[in-house]
Parts: C-alpha cells; structure tokens; sequence
C-alpha cells in the first residue's frame, strides 16, 4: 500500500470519494511509514497513532454516508508550534515541558472540522527560530534530499523543517506550518515542496504559540500547488479570537486553477538580484521568466527600492516582539520550572535551563533594541523601514499582478554547515523577509534542481489577499518544470 | 497652574512653602468581564475562579478589546469634559514578575484614549478649584501574590489579572492635603454617577499614585516625590502633609530632594523610599502587536454623550434652581449619588427644604451612624415620605416622626401602620389636653407658684404634658393651654 502515501491530497480526496480505499488505510499507510522512516528524519517529535486511527474511522463513516467534508480522511501533520487539545504542545522548546493544552488552534481546529486526520505533531526551531531547523530542543530535522553521491546529512531548513521533511518523505499528504520571516517558503524549497505563507491575518493565529505577533502566519506545506490551494481554503478563516484575522470571505482557491497567466503581468524586482548570488540560482530565474513567458505573461522589470534595509529591519522588528512574547515563559504557571532561591533566581534558572542558545540570542537583541535610549535607533527606524517595504509593493503592485523570485540565495545545506555563524544563517531569510514585513502573501514552488541534485524554488509574491493569483502563476511554474526527481527513499527501516 | 491661597502654605523655617500635587487615580472599569477577555471581574471570588485561558497567558492565547470597557473610558472622558481619541494605541509594558502573568501589561503610553479635560473640585469653604486632567487610559490589572499562605512559596491570584482599570492623571494643579482630598472625592462621585467605576477604596477599586513636591510660593517647582498605592481619601490627606513637611525639612536643612518611589505605610504615618529614579525599571513600551490601533468613530462618542446621566455638577445647580435647596444642602446630598437620588424621591410634593433637612439629619444621619451603604437602607425612599407626609399634614409631630423613623428602622413596617397601631397620631384636641394640664397644674402648686414669677420655666410643664401624652399633643396647643390656664 506504499502507493497510498504517494498520493496527492486532491489525488487522495477523489479515491476515498470512489471508495479506491478507506481513511483507515491512507492513515495507517503514513503510519508505518513514520514507524519505519521518522527514527532517521526526526520529522515527528510526536506521531499520534491512536487519534489517526479514530480520526480516520469517524471520517469513513462520514464518506460512507456520503457525507465527507472538504478534507474528510486526509492525514496530515501538524508543526509542534499549533497547540493541540490534549497532546503535548511544545514549540520545540525544553521550557514548555510536558505542557499539554486544554484547547485547540483555531487553524487545526478548522481542519479536524473539515475532516482531516491528524498523524502527529512535527518537529520544528525552537519557537520557530532558525532556518535549517537545527535548534529544536528534539534534535534536528533531517532533509529527505541529499546531494548526489554523497550521505552526508542536509538541512532540511526552517523553522518548519519537520512539516517539509514529512511532506516531502512521504510521511503526511500536508502538513501545517508557520512563516515569520521565511519559515514555510525557505524549507519547502530547500526540500521540493509547495510552501505557501497567506496574507497577514488570512488564517487565525489564535493558539498558535507566537514568535512575533505582527509577522507569523499559519500556512500549508504539500507536494502540489492544488493541494496548497485545497489546504489553505480550509485553513483560512476570520477568527473573532483574534481580532489581527481579516474578516473577508475565503475564496475558493481551486477554481482559478487551469486558468492559465495569459495576459498576467509579473514583476521582476531587479533588487533580488544579490551581489555574489550563485549562478544557479539567477539561471533558475531566468527559467522562470522564460517559462512564464511562454505560457503568456508579461514581464516587467520593477524596482523596490528598500529591500536591501529589509533584512536588519526584520532582525530588530522580529526579536523585540519575541523578547516580549517570550516572557510569559517563567517557570510559574506551566511548562519547565527550575527552582531558585528567590523569584528571581527562580526565573534566571527556568529560563537559562529551558531556551537553547538562538532564543537566548533573539530575546537579547529583542530586549535591547527596545531599551530606553536604542528604541528610536533600533525599534522605531525598524518600523519606519517596514513603511517603506510596504510602499514599494504598493507602488510596484499597481503595475504588476504578481513578482517572481527566488525563494533562497541556495540549496540546502549540510546539517552543522552554518549553525556556528548567525549572519550566514540569517541570510537565508533574505527574499523571503520582505513578504512578512509587508504582510503580503508569497508561495515558493519547486523549479529544479541545484548542481549538486538537490532541490531549489521559485518564489511568487502577491498583492494583499491575492493567494488566487498565485496559485495560478504557481501552477503554471509548477507544470512548466514537468515532473521532477523525488528523493530516493533511504530512510526508512527495513 | 493655580497659585495655592495663604491657608494652603506650610510655613517653615525659612517662610512659607507651597505644595504641588499631582494624582493618577487607578479607578477599576465596571464591567462584566475583564479588558481582554471574557472571564468574570466580581470582587471576593475564589481565588483563581475568574481567570481565562488569555489571562493566565497560555502559549498562543490572544487579547481581544472588551467594548463595554471602551464604552466606560469614553463616557468617563466625557464626564471630564475630555478630548477624547477617535484613534488610541495599546501598548506593553514589559517587566517580570508572577502575578503578571504576560510577563507584560496591556496599558496605553503615547497615544491614550482620552486626553485633557477638567474637574472643578469644590472646597470645604465653599470655594472650588479647577483641577486639570492630563490624560485617562485604559490598562489591565495585575493578579495578587499571596506571601502568607505558606512558609516557603508564595501562591498567586489571577482573578484581578486582566481587569480593566481607568488610570486617570491630573495636571500638579493642587495645592494641599484637602485639595487633594477633594479631588479625589469629586473624581469617584463623578465616576459613580457615571457607573464607570464604584468607588469603592477598600475594595481596591479605586486607588492613587501621590506626586508630591514643595516650592516658596510662585517659585521654581521642585523635584517630586511619587507615593504608590494610596488606598483611602484620608490617607491621601495625610501622605501629602507628611512629605511635604519631610522634603521642607531636608531642603531647610541643606540637603535636596531626589526623584524616587515612596510607600506610606498607615502605621506610622510616614512615607519611605521603594525605589529611586536610578533603580526605576526600563519598561521597554512598544505597541501591542496583537491588538490594532482602537479607532472610534464620532458617532459612537456622540451617542454615548447623548445617553450620559446627569453629573454632580449639574444636578447640584438644578437642585438649587428646582428645590430652592441652599448650597450647603445640595452639596450634601449631590456628593452620593444614591443620596441625591433618594431625596429626590423623597422630595416630589413636599416642602423640599423640609425634605433636604430630613435626609441629611435623619437618614443620612442614621446611615453614617450604622456605617451602612445607602443601598442598604432598610426604610425605603417611600416610607420615608409618607412619614413627613404625615407630619406636614399634622398626624404626628416631628419629634415622633423621628420614632416612627426609629421603629421602622430596627423593626420595619409600614410608617402609617406604625402610627395608627401604636396610636401615635398628635393630639390637637383642645378638650383632652385641657385636661392633662389640669391635673398637672394641681399635682405641682409649687412649680405653678415659680412659673408666675418666672415665665420660662413653662418649658416644664410643657414637658411633664409631653410625657403625660406620650409626646402626642400638639406642642403648640400645649403652649397655648398653658398660658392660659397659668394666665402668664
């Protein structure tokens, strides 16, 4: 039955429907396949067998009363940054413990609402700091992708690098994620699969353990831009819990499927093109415009002029909400407590015990660049360059209807390759960063491959509440790179 | 800034001194729920009863702005005769400590709901001084630690945590411990006629940050002092004189005053140091990035003015103008919105000046006595008017309409009841006095013999027929009789 996890979650909604198979036999299918391949890719820090399987019995009933919802039987997982009612809810962090939450993410909510089975919550940076998810307190992800002729271990990125492994190894049809700054775009690149952060305030961000309010976004991870578009309709919704959620109807994103870009104009913004930027990565573009072009689109050279102050902005911006968000992590109500002599000693050992180093490092920064006397250096001249980002897309977007780029300066990179070196790693956010400071939404879909075989994407940014344009241009991209290499299955178990 | 009159300064070795004082009053919204979230705000609950996912601050709880709240800033701005923000921003407040369980409060730093306004506070003299409001904002409440409940921990309360408070600043506009005082107590008048917040101290409700500093008159300000914390009006009084005569002393004995944070603690009646300028916290404000700037729209802020009840001010002058009510009288019973409104009910077709006297003397008398709350008088406003009902019409005379007062008061009933079963009705009947007189005339030949040449003992006789009658007989018939029977 390994047939079952190689299917799309489209593919897989029309075979439950036909009755080719049950919800219980698509669930159990990925649960031995995380039994067999999760010890190698430490994708879930928490496979949840016995919900899937009552999850995936109700949803058989439902189908066969015909009765299914939108995602009836569809088994997915769930980044450890969603709570989850009743199962351990971590955020990949040692401080929340065992914690374990009373109530359920609006996000995942909708999708058991929609009928979806979950298969357990997956790895992921610690609160969703890092690019190569190798700060997660459960140890790092490993990237189903390695380069050719070598065994030598990958990132698979991050922070969601465990939705991007399991979704590319096979391990879920989708999953959930979350995008702060790259967080979706960056590993579904780095790992060949469709990553797509919505518009702030599309999907509720109501239980879902914040990093930095005004910049995280829940979103889907799969292996086709359909799927995405499938999962997203059912993810999105207005949330009277959080008053940041947009009250605007959810389109249905699979009607603009097919439709092809005819006529479309699509931005190319001379400013992602990096000094010292491999020639892989310009080659891919160019592929990109070329196969845009030939299915009709215009091109257009564009300019937004401030994306170069986009990535320190980010670094001060993100940090300084974390700094705050964090601390309700104190060893008093939940979580990790390690005792101290006096309140204070007790918060010192809680909180040095129970964050790793690179939340330690963004709680710092965060915390000084908010300090009387470096808030108007640092804070404010941060807000005023997320102004400016926004009002170059304004401006651009007025002449285009979406921007082509590419999602990451690279491909993946070995695990340990960049972790002694922040700057290096924080460049990976580099053209992803820009779509989080203004709110817009941006999807990456797979394009190629690098010189060494391993995956690399192209990234489309949209106007405000336009996740329909691209998934159009998404799907064109996607069709145009024809069926690529997937991952040699070297993980799993005997 | 107003100058303070002679009677304000403090005199000091080196001549008078001027005391500048300004006040943030934390007054607790009246609300259902709490700012932020929909748990339960009621005083005295079990501890940790009302307490929310959001505000016990689980990973990924939201904050969302409870409207009532808004409503009650607006219309206590309205009430000050304030500007009020059509757009205002909540901010954190980051610090660390366990009854603040965010780790941050929800408070408004640099753009506030409500901006300047005024209060005129009326004075014991009878004067009044315009004190200016800086600013009101809305914050959330911290929880309560709770140190005594065990020798080694200390245990938390989060059913304060996320309640709404009202921080309300004035202008350093006053200029002594009654000024302040009186401020404060117009500020929770207003505030209770407003139903924004109850006032009440002891409760914690309501209580204020005391800026105290000292000056020579007309002179350069000087450096100030913050008391936090002070939870009664008379405390407030006696905070203020306290500091201001320690800093007098330390600038006459050569020394300076610095910037810092002070306790009064009501057993010793002194203030002392908490924190100076140098300790003070660095709070690191950034706007909340989970709430969006507040934005309201004229038409909200003019409905709510349209529906604002009457406020201490102007009822005060209506009472005047309607009532014929001397000032003193409608300074008494405007000052408690409860009494102003019981008199009112009191007073509708009786001599109001009749009605006044009655309230502040007897009931309001008997309530103050009891330490009781207006709310639970046990005579109601009704039965309270038909006993002046029945004095005006003359079925019993004022000294046993206070009986009947009494009676009702310790054992209830209706007022009429209690005069026509207890046969308390006056007695004019000229004929049934007649013969009370009588026979005390001829029980006391001595006393008749002294009142002849002495005209003002006829008060005894009039007593001895009083007590005779049981305090029924009209007085004045009494009188009359007597002088006639006594030929005086």
């Amino acid at each position: 039955m390994s047939d079952l996890t190689d299917l799309t979650i489209a593919g897989a909604r029309e075979g439950l429907r036909q009755k080719d198979f049950s919800a219980r036999e698509i669930a159990q299918a990925h649960l031995d396949a995380i039994e067999a391949g999760n010890a190698a890719l430490n994708a879930y820090i928490l496979p949840a067998p016995e919900q899937a399987l009552a999850m995936a019995q109700a949803a058989d009933e439902r189908l066969a009363k015909g009765e299914a919802r939108p995602l009836e039987g569809i088994p997915l997982g769930i980044k450890d940054l969603f709570c989850t009612q009743g199962l351990r809810s971590t955020a990949c962090s040692r401080i929340l413990g065992n914690f374990s939450p009373t109530y359920e993410s609006t996000v995942s909510q909708n999708l058991w609402d929609a009928g979806a089975v979950l298969l357990g919550k997956l790895n992921c940076d610690e609160f969703a700091m890092g690019s190569s998810n190798e700060t997660s307190c459960f140890g790092p992800v490993i990237n189903p992708w390695r380069r050719e002729g070598s065994n030598a271990p990958l990132v698979p990125g991050g922070s969601s690098g465990g939705s991007a492994s399991a979704v590319s190894a096979r391990l879920c049809l989708g999953a959930t994620a979350t995008d702060t700054g790259g967080s979706i775009r960056q590993p579904a690149a780095l790992t060949g699969t469709v990553g797509l952060k919505p518009t702030y305030g599309r999907c509720s961000r109501w239980g879902i353990v914040a990093f930095a309010s005004s910049l995280d976004q829940a979103g889907p991870i799969t292996r086709s831009v359909r799927d995405a578009a499938i999962m997203l309709g059912v993810m999105a919704s207005h949330d009277p819990k959080d008053t940041t959620s947009v009250d605007a109807p959810v389109p249905d994103y699979e009607a603009v499927l097919g439709q092809g870009v005819k006529g479309l104009k699509v931005g190319i913004p001379k400013e992602y093109r990096m000094e010292g930027m491999p020639e892989e990565i310009e080659k891919l573009w160019q592929q990109g415009i070329a196969w845009l072009t030939e299915a009709g689109a215009e091109i257009r050279d564009v300019s937004l002029p401030h994306t170069k102050y986009a990535l320190p902005a980010y670094y001060i911006v993100a940090p300084a909400e974390a700094s705050s968000n964090l601390a309700r992590y104190d060893g008093v109500r939940y979580g990790l407590r390690v005792p101290g002599g006096d309140v204070t000693e007790q918060y010192e050992n809680t909180r040095s015990e129970g964050f790793g180093p690179e939340v330690k490092r963004r709680v710092l920064i965060g915390t000084y660049v908010l300090s009387a006397g470096y808030y108007d250096a640092y804070y404010l001249k941060a807000q005023k360059v997320r102004t400016l980002i926004k009002r170059d897309f304004e401006q651009v977007f007025e002449d285009v209807d979406v921007l082509l780029t590419p999602t990451t300066p690279g491909p993946a990179f070995a695990i340990g390759e960049k972790s002694g070196d922040p700057i290096e790693m924080y460049l990976n956010d580099i053209f992803t960063v820009t779509a989080n400071m203004s709110g817009l939404p941006g999807i990456s879909v797979p394009a190629g491959l690098s010189a060494e075989g391993t995956p690399l994407g192209l990234q489309l940014i949209g106007k405000a509440f336009d996740e329909e344009a691209l998934f159009q241009v998404g799907e064109v991209i996607e069709e145009a790179a024809g069926t690529l290499p997937q991952p040699q299955d070297w993980w799993s178990a005997p | 800034m107003a100058d303070a009159t002679p009677a304000d300064l403090i005199s000091g070795a080196t001549g008078d001194w001027e005391t500048v004082i300004g006040l943030e009053v934390h007054a607790q919204v009246v609300s259902k729920s709490k700012l932020f979230s929909g748990a339960a705000t009621a005083f005295g609950a079990e501890p940790n009863s009302q307490v929310s996912l959001v505000d016990a601050a689980m990973p990924g709880m939201l904050p969302v702005i409870n409207a009532e709240c808004i409503a009650q800033a607006v219309r206590t701005g309205l009430g000050l005769k304030a500007q009020i923000n059509l757009e205002s921003v909540f901010d954190r407040k980051n610090y660390f400590y366990p009854d603040l369980p965010q780790g941050y409060q929800i408070s408004q730093f640099s753009r506030p709901i409500v901006g300047e306004g005024e209060v005129v506070v009326d004075l014991e003299d009878g004067g009044s001084v315009t004190v200016g409001i800086e600013r009101l904002h809305l914050e959330q409440d911290a929880g309560k630690s709770l140190h005594d409940q065990h020798p080694d921990f200390s245990y938390v309360d989060l059913n304060r945590s996320g309640v709404a408070l009202m921080e309300i600043v004035s202008k350093p506009d006053i200029r002594s411990a009654d000024q302040a005082k009186a401020y404060v107590t117009k500020l929770r008048s207003i505030l209770r006629y407003l139903g924004t917040c109850d006032g009440n101290m002891e409760q914690g409700s309501l209580r204020a940050d005391v800026n105290v500093s000292v000056r020579k008159p007309r002179g350069e300000l000087g450096t100030r002092c913050e008391i936090k914390n002070v939870n009664s009006i008379r405390t407030i009084g006696l905070a203020v004189d306290y500091e201001a005569r320690r800093q007098i002393d330390i600038i006459e004995d050569g020394g300076a005053i610095h910037q810092e944070t002070r306790l009064f603690d009501p057993d010793t009646g002194a203030t002392r140091a908490m924190r100076s300028k140098e300790e003070a916290r660095d709070y690191r404000y950034f706007p909340d990035p989970d709430l969006l700037p507040l934005v309201l729209t004229q038409d909200y802020v003019d409905d709510l003015a349209a529906h604002l009840p009457e406020l201490p001010d102007r009822k005060h002058a209506r009472f005047m103008a309607d009532y014929s009510l001397a000032a003193y009288d409608a300074d008494v019973l405007v000052a408690d919105k409860e009494a102003a409104d019981f008199f009112e009910a009191v007073a509708g077709g009786l001599d109001a000046k009749a009605a006044a006297n009655w309230v502040i003397n007897e009931v309001m008398g008997r309530i103050n006595k009891e330490g009781m709350a207006f709310s639970d008088i046990p005579v109601s406003a009704e039965a309270n008017k038909a006993i002046l009902q029945m004095t005006a019409d003359g079925t019993i005379s004022g000294k046993i309409a206070k009986d009947v007062l009494d009676i009702a008061w310790k054992e209830g009933g209706d007022p009429r009841a209690i005069v026509e079963q207890r046969g308390l009705e006056q007695v004019s009947d000229s004929g049934e006095i007649e013969k009370v007189v009588d026979e005390i005339i001829a029980a006391n030949p001595k006393q008749v013999e002294q009142v002849k040449g002495k005209p003002k003992t006829l008060g005894w006789f009039v007593g001895q027929v009083m007590q005779a009658t049981g305090g029924k007989a009209n007085p004045k018939s009494v009188n009359q009789i007597l002088r006639k029977k006594l030929e005086l």
